[in-house]
């Protein structure tokens, strides 16, 4: 069986039609359309921004959609000033930084057991984490808030004393939660690695941990590149965990904490507005700089030829 | 051929992902089928006897007990929620298949063509996909705010006396909602396509068009059939991210979930972060999720895991 993963490069856009083309009346309807949609695409970023650059007693006098007197960064730095969004986006990075290393870390170990050695439930034990990893998160709530409620940790490690309501439960159920998209991925990314360099190696006396990390893991790095990308935007973004699993507002990471915020701010959607701009630099970042990364880690899992 | 050394190697590599899956995901998962047969408030202990034989008196809270399947009784039949809910589920799922997804297509096709800008139509069309949905519901109520909103100026219909409440009105706050919900779906659908489309043999196409086949039959007959592993993944991602649908209604709501945006995810929250807590009654609206999820579950693994059982 082949199983292609797509390369970065093989994702950007043909540069040239696969025929040769006359001016038909079917491209210009393209161009088109596809203007149109990338207008209506842009508009509500576009507005928002407009919005959040001007002061609420203006857009209070004359609209949303009207020109501008003031153009200002007033809202974004009292925002800033007037919540405690630093802690909001700390909160964030203590998630999101463990949470990738680790879920990458085991994906890695387990894909190789299961694609390189010839186990008895290889094929059981990919299913059971690629269906996990399939379910709806709010399947699991239930349980898992009480099992969070139940878990009894020193106060050192969770501040709360529990796994409830602590950054490391968040750590450990976004790791749980993607570890089976990764292990989907990864091994059927090290099924593309001839197995006769693992063979090689076994005569060279290399012991296993040897072969998985210093052969095989290198290798991985353009599966694993991506992975990283689509993980910290999954896990920064994630709102589910955080609002269920976190009760108290300050240990909440950004994305959940918008919520709070749109109560602290109810007032001033302009500031509301602003910060959840201010929330979304880090994923603008990640637009900007690793956009191939990004679309190449959503589409690792999904073509299996 | 494995030392001592390589079997504990392997016995850890395997174990604990294992053990972290299993506690975390699958664990929980069969419990919420154990929880949804008891009653349960989450004070007290749970008592593996019918809940007959405890007693309920005013004031006197009763444990947690086997309640049969009187969870899924009182859901089908007392619960207001329910059927809005379910209701509401399948029309999300309806207008990502029938809306989102045929979109996504659309937009993955003519720029796999390489139409000039084709770049920048992809970069754009994708950008919500980065965004969160919480950053995505605080920026579209600007779109639909009911005196300065972007809709009710253009339309003019932004005065107190004729103004349209988008996200208030219990029978247009689910479509607002599933435009917002579509502008980002359709991006995630083009970028599985494209990816789709990149992996069919352009002699196919090629093949098809020389037999005389216009670009349309071209598409829906050779290439789209071709495309099966993606389908069946889009499909997947279609009908989950119908289930998960949640942060959307969160923000907007401003967390106390408005009519007419009742969902099956937002119920099962309700019942656990609420202040009396219904364990039993939540855990049996996520089994209900988790038996819908399983249809295209086991269609998608059945796909992927067939090819290697041979």
């Amino acid at each position: 069986m082949a199983v292609t993963t797509v390369s970065t490069a093989e994702l950007a856009p043909r540069a040239h039609p696969v025929r040769g083309r006359r001016w038909r009346p079917g491209s210009a309807a393209a161009q088109l359309f596809m203007i149109v949609m990338a207008v209506l695409w842009l508009t509500p970023i576009v507005f928002s921004f407009y919005i959040a650059l001007r002061p609420k007693s203006e857009t209070d006098r004359l609209g949303y959609v009207s020109l501008p007197h003031h153009l200002t960064l007033q809202n974004f730095t009292d925002a800033w000033t007037q919540s405690d969004m630093w802690r909001f986006f700390l909160n964030s990075v203590y998630v999101t930084v463990p949470a990738v290393i680790v879920t990458l870390f085991l994906a890695s170990c387990f894909a190789y057991a299961v694609s390189r050695l010839s186990l008895r439930f290889n094929i059981p034990l990919l299913i059971l984490f690629t269906a996990g990893n399939l379910l709806p998160q709010q399947v699991l709530i239930t349980p898992l808030y009480r099992i969070y409620l139940a878990i009894h940790l020193p106060v050192w490690m969770t501040g709360s004393g529990l796994l409830y309501n602590s950054i490391l439960g968040l750590i450990v159920i976004n790791t749980s939660f993607q570890l089976g998209f990764c292990v989907f991925v990864l091994s059927n990314y090290m099924k593309t690695i001839p197995r006769e360099m693992d063979e090689a190696a076994i005569m060279d006396g290399a012991s296993l941990w040897t072969r998985f990390w210093r052969l095989t893991l290198p290798m991985c790095r353009p599966a694993l590149a991506a992975l990283a990308t689509l993980l910290t935007t999954w896990i920064y973004n994630d709102f589910f965990w955080a609002i269920t699993l976190i009760s108290t507002g300050n240990k909440r990471p950004i994305t959940s904490a918008l919520a709070n915020l749109q109560g602290q701010f109810v007032t001033n959607q302009n500031m509301i507005t602003a910060a959840a701009l201010l929330a979304a630099i880090p994923t603008l970042v990640v637009y900007l700089l690793l956009q191939k990364q990004f679309i190449a880690g959503l589409t690792l899992g999904s073509t299996k030829g | 051929m494995l030392t001592r050394r390589d079997k504990l190697t392997v016995a850890a590599m395997i174990g604990v992902p294992l053990l972290l899956d299993a506690a975390f995901v699958w664990i929980p998962a069969l419990a919420s089928v154990f929880l949804s047969f008891t009653k349960w408030t989450g004070v007290g202990s749970l008592h593996i006897k019918p809940c007959s034989e405890f007693p309920s008196a005013p004031g006197i809270p009763q444990p947690g007990c086997l309640y049969g399947v009187q969870n899924y009784k009182q859901a089908v039949t007392i619960y207001p929620d329910f059927w809005p809910a379910v209701q509401h589920n399948a029309i999300w799922l309806l207008v990502f298949i029938l809306i989102a997804t045929p979109l996504g297509m659309l937009f993955a096709v003519i720029i796999d063509r390489g139409i000039k800008g084709s770049r920048i139509y992809q970069s754009v069309l994708y950008l919500p996909v980065m965004l969160s949905l919480a950053l995505i519901g605080i920026i579209w109520e600007l779109i639909y705010a009911n005196n300065y909103g972007l809709i009710n100026t253009v339309i003019g219909r932004n005065g107190n006396d004729n103004l349209i409440d988008w996200l208030g009105n219990p029978h247009l706050n689910l479509w607002a909602l599933l435009v917002e919900a579509s502008w980002r779906q359709a991006g995630y659908v083009m970028v599985l396509y494209l990816a789709g489309l990149k992996a069919v043999d352009p002699s196919l196409r090629e093949a098809s068009l020389v037999d005389g086949a216009n670009p349309w039959q071209t598409f829906w007959r050779v290439v789209f059939p071709a495309m099966r592993p993606i389908n069946i993944v889009v499909l997947v991602v279609t009908v989950i991210e119908s289930l998960r649908a949640f942060d959307l209604v969160y923000i907007t709501s401003k967390g106390n979930p408005l009519r007419g945006l009742e969902l099956l995810s937002v119920a099962v929250t309700q019942n656990i972060v609420g202040e009396t807590q219904r364990i039993g009654f939540g855990s049996a609206l996520g089994v209900i999720l988790l038996v819908i999820s399983l249809v295209p579950i086991s269609v998608f693994l059945y796909q992927t895991f067939r090819r290697e059982e041979r």
